[in-house]
């Protein structure tokens, strides 16, 4: 009887402990590195194409394992998690990816990652285009956020196996002759959907619409929702009209095929062959291959863009402050944005390199993809990368962009008019803004 | 030991050489070790539940840039400029449409599926058990499936609506369907499990009530309104409550179901974007204004809070209405 409450008293600490134990067990976890090699984590989105050089550089550095999260999920997943992770000061991988419509936001808090340039950096300058370098530089140009990973040089993939059922010419050469401007594009979208073939022109209003915003915004203005002074222009930059007008044309005509980029419909409409052309920037090329999938190899081809070039998407690489193994992290970084780093890339999954000798290189010059039957993704890529005139994104680039996308998917699935989808994405894009 | 009861005082201590210390001892813990024992759940909830309400509330009073540094105080505006917010309304409206197209066929029909799993069946545990699976697996999982089913071109749903001749429906970007669609995923999910703890409270109904009722010559359909519902009230309540702060914090289905670019949204025209997934949206990507997304999440908990409390004065005044039938099966 004596013992009972002496139990009972040790019960009670068994629970009090417990209890402490329960509450502060979300606080550990962290990877406590004995001598064993470290962890680099590498954030990204889409397909990258690092899985080689990840084996290449782990068999030079034997203290270093690297795992990469986020393949294929879409910018949409992505950043929001990136945000997160910074925000909460954990959580975020020792490299991570930004695209290029996000790295305003980011550079706009420079406290959350390393300052490249007190890592040797600015030694690395001639390794990139101009602009491509100043991107990844904050406004006052004394922080190095990120080294530049690829551009986004546009041309238009095409199924070869549906131009013919269409009776159109199927060789690229002939094919990019087709169409000079839109304009023609959009007649021989018309011939292509008289001969019912039983696929779309093209997969979604949306992408054209980025992709005629960026190349005419390139070639005037230089600027798209935002002017250079950070001031919205949505109603009043003529390149955003000027592709509203002519992407309204594509849908008056019924050429797209309706599949919300990115949606599972989309990557279905993929598998199906439900659509004969896509606008593809360079890293559009790898997402290609994973969603038609290995059967439709060699029913693809790639011309030129209607228009005269552009550049949509490219990212760079930056470490964040949070990262425990900043030094490793900033050399693994150094060494995916290297030249070979870009090139191991472009071969892999497309994305076009952002460094000159990279885009020199004959490795580059004259890469071709059997995926796309065997067409000279180097040249017809890279000719017009040194010379793309760069888009300046403004601070709620990505808000904005979203709210006039959705415009867009409106007036092409009947919800809205012309007209009215474009006072929706004016008023929504000012909202957007002022949040 | 002779037995002793829970939520009551220990038997006093035996009395011995060593009473002194021990006594002084166990008549604290007599006193205070009861609170040690139900403190894990207070300090889980106070560290999960109170200590986020709280800062919640406290970043809702914020202008506060989810990766900024600087959050300038600034009172009540994030309340009144969401109070003048349309889609912010567009997502209330949202979210009780779902919410009301959901929860009323589910607890109905878990209420038939019940009624019919209380009757002498063959296999009925396995049965018992196989209306819990749907809620079993993966919330994410259901709603990816679900979103394919519902799929404008290559879904099924629309596959075999052609079949038998009706056009094919925007699932998606319909406002109407989409609450439909989702409201499915839900129902699929959910009727199961509320099916099985109204089971629970039918299988504590006294059978003799059924046996006066037969004798009074009440059939199955009579005994079921006159009897089983009557009786079942607390836990249709308690169904009613639970369905009502799942239904309006809804998030999985709705945002897994729209797939592509800025799912958060809902659709192009926010067709189905609820009250959380706008919370998310404004909160995180796009506009990672975590303040806004703060105020949302507050008066989300004040719109439950006041619905929870109009269910059960309705579900009060459902019963109170039919005095006769409630009292004459509890005598």
């Amino acid at each position: 009887m004596a013992v009972f409450p002496r139990r009972r008293l040790a019960a009670v600490a068994l629970v009090a402990a417990t209890a402490l134990l329960v509450t502060a067990g979300c606080g550990g976890g962290d990877d406590a590195e004995g001598d064993g090699p470290i962890t680099l984590t590498v954030d990204v989105f889409g397909q990258f194409g690092y899985e080689q050089l990840y084996q290449d550089y782990m068999a030079a550095n034997p203290g270093v394992k690297i795992v990469e999260r986020g393949t294929g999920t879409n910018l949409d997943e992505y950043s929001p998690k990136l945000t997160q992770w910074l925000a909460a000061g954990r959580g975020a991988g020792d490299v991570v990816a930004i695209e290029e419509g996000l790295m305003v936001e980011y550079k706009a808090n420079p406290n959350n990652f390393v300052n490249l340039l007190d890592h040797g950096a600015a030694d690395l300058k001639g390794n990139f285009l101009e602009w491509k370098w100043n991107a990844g530089l904050t406004a006052d140009g004394k922080q190095l956020i990120g080294l530049g990973t690829d551009v986004g040089g546009i041309a238009m993939c095409y199924r070869k196996d549906l131009f013919e059922k269409a009776g159109l010419p199927t060789e690229r050469e002939a094919v990019s002759k087709l169409w000079p401007t839109w304009q023609d594009y959009i007649a021989t979208g018309e011939k292509f959907v008289a001969a019912k073939t039983g696929a779309s022109f093209l997969d979604a209003a949306t992408n054209t619409f980025n992709t005629i915003l960026l190349q005419t915004a390139g070639n005037t203005t230089g600027y798209s929702y935002y002017d250079t002074s950070d001031n919205l222009v949505v109603d009043s930059n003529p390149a955003i009209r000027q592709a509203w007008d002519t992407t309204m044309d594509i849908v008056d005509s019924g050429l797209s095929g309706k599949y919300g980029s990115w949606s599972e419909e989309w990557v279905s409409a993929f598998k199906q062959s439900k659509f004969a052309t896509i606008a593809c920037p360079a890293w559009m090329t790898g997402v290609i291959e994973s969603n038609a999938g290995t059967g439709a190899q060699g029913k693809w081809d790639i011309a030129k863009v209607p228009g005269n070039g552009g550049n949509w998407g490219g990212s760079h690489l930056a470490v964040p402050k949070q990262s425990k193994h900043q030094a490793e992290a900033i050399e693994l970084a150094k060494f995916l944005t290297s030249a070979k780093g870009q090139i191991g890339a472009f071969k892999a999954k497309g994305p076009l390199p952002s460094s000159p000798q990279a885009l020199d290189d004959p490795a580059i010059s004259g890469a071709t993809n059997t995926y796309f039957s065997g067409a000279p993704i180097g040249s017809i890529f890279g000719a017009g990368a040194k010379s793309l005139k760069p888009v300046y994104m403004g601070p709620k680039n990505q808000a904005v962009r979203t709210e006039v996308e959705n415009a867009v998917r409106t007036v092409e699935l009947g919800q809205r008019s012309p007209a009215q989808g474009w006072t929706d994405a004016v008023t929504n894009a000012k909202k957007a803004a002022a949040k | 030991m002779t037995v002793q009861l829970d939520a009551r005082p220990p038997a006093a201590p035996a009395t011995g050489p060593r009473r002194r210390s021990t006594g002084r001892l166990s008549r604290l813990d007599t006193r205070y070790s009861p609170y040690l024992y139900i403190a894990p759940f207070f300090l889980l909830f106070a560290v999960f539940g109170a200590y986020p309400l709280v800062y919640t509330f406290w970043v809702s009073l914020h202008d506060w840039d989810l990766l900024g540094t600087d959050h300038p105080f600034v009172g009540a505006e994030n309340y009144t400029r969401l109070l003048a917010d349309a889609d912010f309304w567009h997502a209330l409206v949202n979210t009780m449409g779902i919410f009301v197209i959901s929860t009323v066929p589910q607890l109905l029909a878990a209420l038939w599926l019940a009624n019919l799993l209380n009757r002498g069946l063959r296999g009925r545990t396995g049965w018992r058990m196989a209306v819990l699976v749907p809620n079993v697996t993966s919330t994410a999982a259901v709603a990816i499936v679900f979103g394919v089913l519902f799929g404008r071109e290559f879904g099924m749903i629309n596959w075999m609506l052609d079949l038998v001749g009706v056009d094919a429906i925007e699932w998606k970007s319909n406002r109407l369907a989409s609450w439909v669609a989702i409201s499915t995923m839900v129902d699929w999910r959910w009727t199961g499990y509320n099916a099985l703890i109204l089971l629970a409270a039918m299988q504590a109904i006294p059978r003799d009530l059924y046996e006066a009722a037969a004798i009074d010559g009440a059939g199955r359909a009579r005994q079921f309104w006159s009897v089983t519902v009557p009786m079942l009230k607390p836990t249709i309540l308690f169904c009613t409550i639970i369905a009502t702060i799942g239904g309006l914090q809804l998030f999985t289905e709705p945002r897994m179901f729209n797939s592509g670019t800025n799912p958060i949204r809902g659709g192009p025209l926010r067709e189905s974007q609820t009250l959380t997934m706008y919370m998310f949206e404004n909160a995180f990507a796009p506009h990672y204004n975590f303040g806004y997304g703060s105020a949302v999440a507050w008066l989300l908990f004040a719109l439950i809070a006041v619905v929870a409390a109009v269910n059960v004065l309705v579900l009060r005044r459902l019963g109170g209405s039919r005095p006769g039938a409630r009292k004459g099966v509890t005598r």
